[in-house]
């Protein structure tokens, strides 16, 4: 692989008509970062990443990889490859066929064809099944040809979009995990765009979480959940209550949640739901101004002093558990 | 009310289906097959089984002519009508963005439809011939001295016809698929680098193969049939099978024209036959 280079955002705009999908955003990745794009359907993170690809033109604003401006190359051009939602196999061809597609466009010769993409095909455990064709493959093996077709151009940066999608829940836990060892072993900038914020912690070395056609907070994936700025990054990352307060808005993480008795507790409350989850204990309650906080407790707290539904509630939390919130 | 058995049931709700096909498709190609094999004298046609008819066709040398020339025509028809065809097509299925716009311009391609066969055949005749249009154009803009006099009457305005007639019968089946290729196949095939006659050659053309075949049969089948255009376009100077068989049957030399069309049958089913090797078009039925 060719050394990583940083991509860069510069006040990347997309236009449909009138419609702003994506409205002058910024950002800097580092060169091999694993970064996830995050957000609601339509947030634009989507448009964003077909930016990257090459495959949606740039309205305004630029891209630039490794300094060089490439808004306007062809996509092959770009040192990005792209692997597609559901996967784009060309149906007719067969795995090895597939992965070795882009050579057979650089009319690369037959015998070079077929040993790099025996490559790539190792690289991705399919080397038993390079005869086979798409259809003949499980939702996890076509995505690995997806993936091996992608790699084989040499990418500088890996976009993927919503690559998870498609698989049942166990399918995609383990193709995280691959997908988050590739990364590490290649060495390049991943970009993954997902509506899903467990995948985006568990994977991300960065997100960026969008909304509204706008960046609503990016960086560290750590520092981004341990203090969110606004309400919408607060619920979009889930494990946090949005609190409206007399003195302003507050996001507290559930498991930061202490019970106690009513009296001289920051909040008074109801419980209305308790759920038990194995290893932690759900237990929702309303609060005044109709709002509904829910508060993890271990196994061991909440049956150490169980609760029963409809039971009146003091809820504390530590001052530094809590974030003000701009938005 | 008590239960059918099982096969009874199927029996009978294949039937209706099977009767008529049995009517109107199996018995009148027996039918044809046995009369082909009678025999015939200037005033009377006798039941027989021999093989005269057959024995006196394949050895005439204006057979295996006629036999020619209308493979030829559907030949050419459908180097032109699949040119024709795939181009319209490919322009309807990836070119024009807006689905509104997609069938607009498809139902744009049918309103020919709404005139008989015929009516759109003879309306070439003016335009074609000696004192017609085009001629009248082209020496008015000083292109030609002298009318030309192949426009009308001859292979070219038989094939003329034939593409004008048939080129939709390729454009519908090819579009059809065309529209079920997901476009993400060819943004893939961009990202990996193929240029637009690249994406053409390795990806769209091999996906749309099935529809192809299926307009190669609709138009193979039409052309081979035909009698009327021939007659009309040639103004009788050119013969395919058809006429051929046309011309039999207004001499009442019935077992002659059946000799005819079951060679005409086999021929076509060995044509389709050897096309559906290429390509496996149930993935679209």
């Amino acid at each position: 692989m060719k050394q990583p280079k940083d991509l860069e955002f510069v006040a990347l705009t997309k236009r449909y008509g009138n419609t702003v999908a994506v409205d002058e955003i910024g950002y800097h990745f580092e060169a091999g970062t694993y970064a996830c794009l995050l957000g609601p359907s339509g947030c634009g993170k989507s448009s964003t990443l077909r930016m990257i690809a090459g495959h949606e033109s740039v309205s305004d604003g630029a891209i630039l990889l490794g300094g060089r401006d490439i808004s306007y190359l062809p996509p092959a051009k770009r040192g990005t490859a792209m692997m597609f939602q559901n996967y784009a196999l060309f149906p007719h061809m067969s795995v090895l066929e597939n992965v070795a597609f882009s050579l057979k466009m650089k009319a690369v010769d037959a015998a070079e064809r077929r040993a790099r993409a025996g490559e790539m095909l190792e690289l991705v455990d399919l080397t038993t099944l390079q005869d086979r064709l798409p259809d003949q493959l499980s939702g996890g093996q076509q995505q690995r040809v997806a993936l091996a077709r992608a790699l084989i151009t040499k990418p500088q940066v890996l976009l993927l979009d919503e690559p998870l999608s498609a698989l049942d829940p166990f399918l995609r836990i383990r193709m995280r995990a691959e997908l988050k060892r590739l990364q590490r072993e290649l060495g390049i900038t991943f970009i993954h765009v997902t509506h899903g914020q467990d995948e985006a912690l568990a994977l991300a070395d960065e997100i960026v979480v969008m909304n509204h056609a706008k960046i609503e907070q990016a960086g560290k994936t750590r520092d981004v959940f341990d203090a969110p700025r606004t309400a919408f990054v607060a619920k979009f990352l889930g494990s946090y209550n949005v609190l409206a307060l007399p003195e302003g808005k507050l996001a507290v993480r559930s498991d930061a949640m202490a019970l106690g008795p009513a009296e001289n507790a920051k909040l008074q409350g109801r419980i209305i739901n308790i759920e038990y989850q194995g290893t932690h204990v759900a237990l929702t309650a309303v609060v005044p101004g109709d709002q509904e906080v829910t508060a993890i407790l271990s196994d061991k707290d909440f049956f150490g002093a169980p609760k029963n539904v409809g039971e009146a509630i003091g809820l504390n939390w530590d001052g530094r558990a809590a974030h003000a919130l701009s938005a | 009310m008590r239960k059918l058995p099982e096969s009874v049931t199927a029996w009978l709700l294949a039937a209706p289906m099977a009767i008529v096909l049995a009517l109107f498709l199996v018995a009148p190609i027996v039918m044809i097959v046995a009369v082909s094999f009678w025999g015939a004298t200037e005033w009377s046609i006798y039941p027989a089984f021999q093989f005269d008819n057959y024995a006196f066709l394949l050895t005439s040398e204006v057979t295996w002519r006629v036999f020619f020339n209308t493979i030829k025509y559907a030949f050419i028809t459908w180097v032109f009508t699949l040119g024709i065809g795939f181009t319209v097509a490919y322009f309807l299925a990836f070119h024009v963005r807006s689905q509104t716009w997609q069938i607009a311009l498809f139902l744009l391609c049918t309103i020919p439809f709404w005139t008989s066969n015929i009516i759109r055949m003879i309306s070439w005749i003016p335009f074609l011939g000696r004192n017609g249009l085009a001629n009248a154009a082209l020496i008015s803009a000083g292109v030609i001295d002298a009318p030309l006099e192949w426009l009308l009457f001859s292979d070219f305005s038989v094939i003329l016809a034939f593409v004008h007639l048939y080129t939709l019968f390729m454009v519908v089946p090819i579009f059809n698929t065309m529209m079920r290729i997901d476009k993400s196949l060819i943004e893939a095939a961009v990202d990996a680098g193929a240029k637009g006659r690249q994406v053409l050659r390795y990806v769209i053309i091999p996906l749309t193969k099935p529809g192809i075949m299926i307009g190669t049969i609709f138009v193979v089948a039409l052309v081979m049939g035909d009698f009327i255009t021939v007659r009309f376009m040639s103004g009788s100077q050119s013969a395919n099978v058809g006429r051929m068989i046309q011309n039999d049957i207004a001499l009442l030399a019935y077992p002659s024209a059946a000799a005819t069309a079951v060679v005409l049958l086999a021929t076509v089913l060995m044509i389709i036959g050897a096309l559906l090797r290429f390509v496996d078009i149930r993935k679209e039925l």
